[in-house]
């Protein structure tokens, strides 16, 4: 059995928050209970959140977690 | 640079300061007896011990220091919780700072092996906890500017 292949976990919330009257970085954390510093870090994707912060984030936007979260396979081809 | 990038620099600072100023200081109350002598033992043994409360109370006052700067330079507030995150980040550089500690702790008692005198032994053990300790602010630093 090989190493699995790298995956990496992007996210929408630049733009759902940019949906959702323009939320600022501030209003998230407050609303899922983070710095404003861990929301930074997980829209540039230098953090994966937990499986409960990342429900929290999908609670303050309203919409389902695959929407604000999904996956990406580096070895897919349309990657 | 995020606050919790400035106060890892800021505790490496204070480290490194603390480290030098009571070293220097008390490197010149080092007793003039032989290196096995009970005089070189009680001095390595107080020289951990007030060690512990002087970096302690240090640390603070830079802190303090760190902080009143920090707010006035930046206007920003200091963040009020300690999420996920953090913690995460504080336990990789723990356990970083620990594997670093641990090899020393091992030099230490290596050179008790090849016949150093104890002296040596103390000054590896002080060492490894100085580094230690610069390793854990260090790590602290990379990851929150890199990502964890």
């Amino acid at each position: 059995m090989g190493k699995p292949s790298p995956l990496v976990i992007s996210n929408n919330i630049r733009k759902l928050r940019f949906n959702h009257n323009e939320m600022t970085q501030q209003e998230l954390a407050e609303k899922t209970g983070v710095t404003r510093q861990t929301i930074v870090a997980i829209e540039n994707a230098k953090y994966s959140p937990s499986l409960e912060l990342a429900f929290r984030i999908a609670l303050a936007f309203n919409v389902r977690l695959e929407e604000v979260f999904f996956l990406e396979d580096k070895n897919s081809p349309d990657f | 640079m995020s606050f919790q990038e400035r106060r890892a620099i800021a505790s490496l600072i204070s480290t490194i300061l603390v480290s030098a100023f009571y070293s220097a200081y008390m490197v010149q109350r080092y007793p003039e007896a032989s290196a096995y002598s009970v005089e070189v033992f009680h001095f390595w043994g107080s020289f951990f011990l007030i060690l512990i409360p002087v970096s302690i109370v240090a640390k603070i006052i830079i802190y303090i220091l760190f902080s009143i700067i920090n707010a006035i330079a930046t206007r920003e507030e200091e963040p009020a919780i300690t999420d996920e995150r953090d913690k995460l980040i504080e336990l990789k550089a723990q356990t970083t700072s620990n594997y670093v500690f641990i090899v020393g702790f091992i030099l230490a008692l290596s050179s008790l092996v090849v016949d150093m005198p104890p002296s040596v032994m103390f000054i590896i053990l002080l060492l490894s906890g100085i580094v230690s300790q610069m390793i854990s602010d260090i790590s602290t630093f990379y990851f929150y500017r890199r990502g964890v």
